[in-house]
């Protein structure tokens, strides 16, 4: 009996200290962002702002100097929300039908594109980097937001193909025989049918696909112009300022500002964050 | 009309078809044959062999990045299965607020690894960081330097990457160990078999799935992990923390190489194909139940 208690505890104390672990960086992010320079330098790492201020939140925000650009996160966060949010739609959109037409009206060959789709899923984007610079610029897209709203996209398909094929594939396929028989055609079908079904799949592929566009960075950085560069590039290069005095508590500000829109999702939403995440690995 | 009826599925496809034929297929075979001409700063499309190869693999530079590729994948891998599998395990007893200790586990992984790197650079940096906090408790001597040490700064990078994704990790293997009949387990409980022995001899084996599919992801991570080195050490002290993804990123962007830029990406595409293509050809194989 009292070995169990024991051993109870020692679970309970292991659990804690890695829920601490998870939590530091946090915390420590969260508190040295509401110090002063001052109060950086002569207090602890861990010990809580004796003086709280919200000014490293507003340079942050507003003024602090990514580059030789000094206003801030602020315009890279709406360039992120401008990217992230037509990008999100349109591969949702497409994944839908695309996983509609896998699932449900297989022809031959069908299989074998679906496994090229697959496969390309797992491409290293360093592969494709020197060309789609080059595609970009004859696109006339370089260094603009369409231009990354456009890779997102194409590289964002897979996994929603991918997300909605495995969705639909458990409904059976005798329904849509039937309203074939009945003269439903392919998007009546879709729009009647499966699409009232959809929102649990629909909510996992946008919070998958928002939070993949929103902490990009590889393609961000590649192909993002002075005035299109996206949060996390901007972040970047605040952090790695090197003019004036390393100001630690504006960049812990810009970090949980860039950080935000994902935590958000994930505090909101973390059921289908998980499902997003264990689509993609576990056996469809 | 009749055939448009027929051909509206193939039609809604043929864009993607289009696209990933284009962008991902051909775009590969782009940079293959890059890979294998004397490009510098512009394409150039006259076939020269396998010199950038040659090239790449006497490049002491190339060396250390692979090295540390192994390195931080071998090590991030198995710390964050054997951290994951602890915990899933932990938490399958029965814990009360195990919802809240999920959602703080998991939470690292809605995080870019840009704002991951950055917070880690904060904390491991030894001036202000967790060094001096421990100092500041009395352990003088205390040093925590890994950061700017050349031969240990890659470690860094490791904690970083495991601090994010060993929750998930926990994620599939909680999903693993719940979904295990629970009529089996009862059983072996009934039979008097101690707690430890049902978890290796009947629950862990029923896992190789899950084991397989959580190495597939952390393999893959650990290969495109470019983010994280370029927000916490930016591939330095010098270049002892580069991976070949940020080497290809220098050779195409700032050094202007793109020959050394292709190659390098061909490397790594090997390297991952290695590991996904008999992974995917077993998923798709074996689909006769539908």
């Amino acid at each position: 009996m009292t070995t169990n208690t024991l051993l109870r505890w020692g679970l309970y104390a292991v659990l804690i200290l890695f829920a601490a672990f998870y939590l530091m960086p946090l915390f420590v992010m969260l508190t040295t962002s509401l110090k002063s320079l001052e109060e950086i330098r002569t207090g602890g790492l861990l010990s809580l702002p004796r003086e709280i201020t919200f000014a490293p939140w507003a340079e942050a925000w507003s003024t602090a100097c990514a580059g030789t650009q000094c206003e801030g996160l602020r315009p890279f966060f709406w360039n992120s929300v401008l990217m992230a949010v037509p990008a999100v739609a349109i591969s949702t959109v497409v994944g839908a039908l695309n996983g509609y037409v896998f699932a449900q009206w297989q022809f031959r060959g069908a299989n074998l594109f679906f496994a090229a789709i697959l496969f390309g899923c797992f491409i290293p984007f360093q592969v494709v980097l020197l060309p789609m610079a080059q595609a970009l610029g004859f696109l006339g897209l370089a260094g603009s937001i369409p231009g990354l709203i456009f890779v997102h996209v194409i590289y964002g398909i897979g996994f929603t193909t991918l997300f909605f094929r495995n969705y639909y594939v458990t409904i059976p396929q005798e329904l849509v025989r039937a309203a074939k028989v009945d003269g439903a055609g392919f998007f009546r079908i879709f729009f009647a049918i499966f699409l009232p079904i959809s929102l649990p799949i629909i909510t996992v592929s946008v919070i998958w696909q928002f939070t993949q566009i929103w902490n990009d960075f590889l393609f961000g950085v590649s192909f993002s112009g002075p005035g299109s560069q996206p949060v996390t590039v901007a972040l970047n290069n605040i952090v790695n300022s090197t003019t004036g005095v390393k100001a630690y508590n504006v960049d812990m500000a810009a970090a949980i500002i860039a950080a935000l829109p994902t935590l958000l999702v994930y505090v909101v939403a973390g059921k289908y964050f998980i499902r997003g995440l264990t689509a993609g690995s576990v056996k469809g | 009309m009749e055939w448009l009826e027929r051909n509206v599925p193939k039609l809604v496809l043929a864009p993607s078809f289009v696209a990933i034929l284009i962008f991902v297929y051909g775009f590969i075979a782009w940079t293959a044959w890059i890979s294998l001409t004397k490009s510098r700063l512009m394409p150039k499309y006259e076939i020269d062999g396998f010199g950038q190869f040659e090239r790449l693999f006497a490049a002491p530079r190339w060396d250390v990045a692979m090295n540390n590729l192994f390195i931080f994948g071998g090590l991030f891998i198995v710390i964050s299965m054997v951290i994951g599998l602890l915990l899933a395990i932990f938490l399958d007893q029965k814990i009360r607020a195990e919802g809240v200790l999920r959602t703080v586990y998991l939470y690292p992984m809605a995080l870019s690894l840009i704002v991951t790197g950055t917070a880690w650079k904060w904390i491991l940096n030894p001036g202000l960081g967790i060094q001096e906090t421990v100092r500041g408790w009395g352990f003088e001597s205390f040093t925590f330097d890994w950061l700017i040490k050349p031969e240990m700064a890659i470690y860094t990078v490791v904690l970083a990457a495991v601090w994010q994704a060993s929750g998930f990790v926990m994620a599939l293997f909680l999903a693993g160990l719940r979904s295990v009949d629970t009529e089996i387990i009862r059983a072996a409980q009934v039979d008097g078999i101690p707690n430890h022995r049902i978890y290796s001899a009947i629950i862990i084996p029923t896992m190789a799935p899950i084991f397989l599919s959580a190495f597939i992801v952390l393999a893959h991570l650990a290969i495109k992990a470019f983010d994280l080195v370029i927000a916490l050490t930016n591939g330095g002290p010098g270049y002892s923390t580069d991976l070949p993804a940020t080497y290809m990123y220098a050779m195409a962007f700032s050094r202007g190489d793109l020959g050394q830029a292709a190659s390098s990406a061909m490397v790594m595409m090997g390297v991952i194909f290695a590991i996904v293509v008999p992974y995917l050809y077993s998923e798709l194989r074996p689909r006769r139940d539908h």
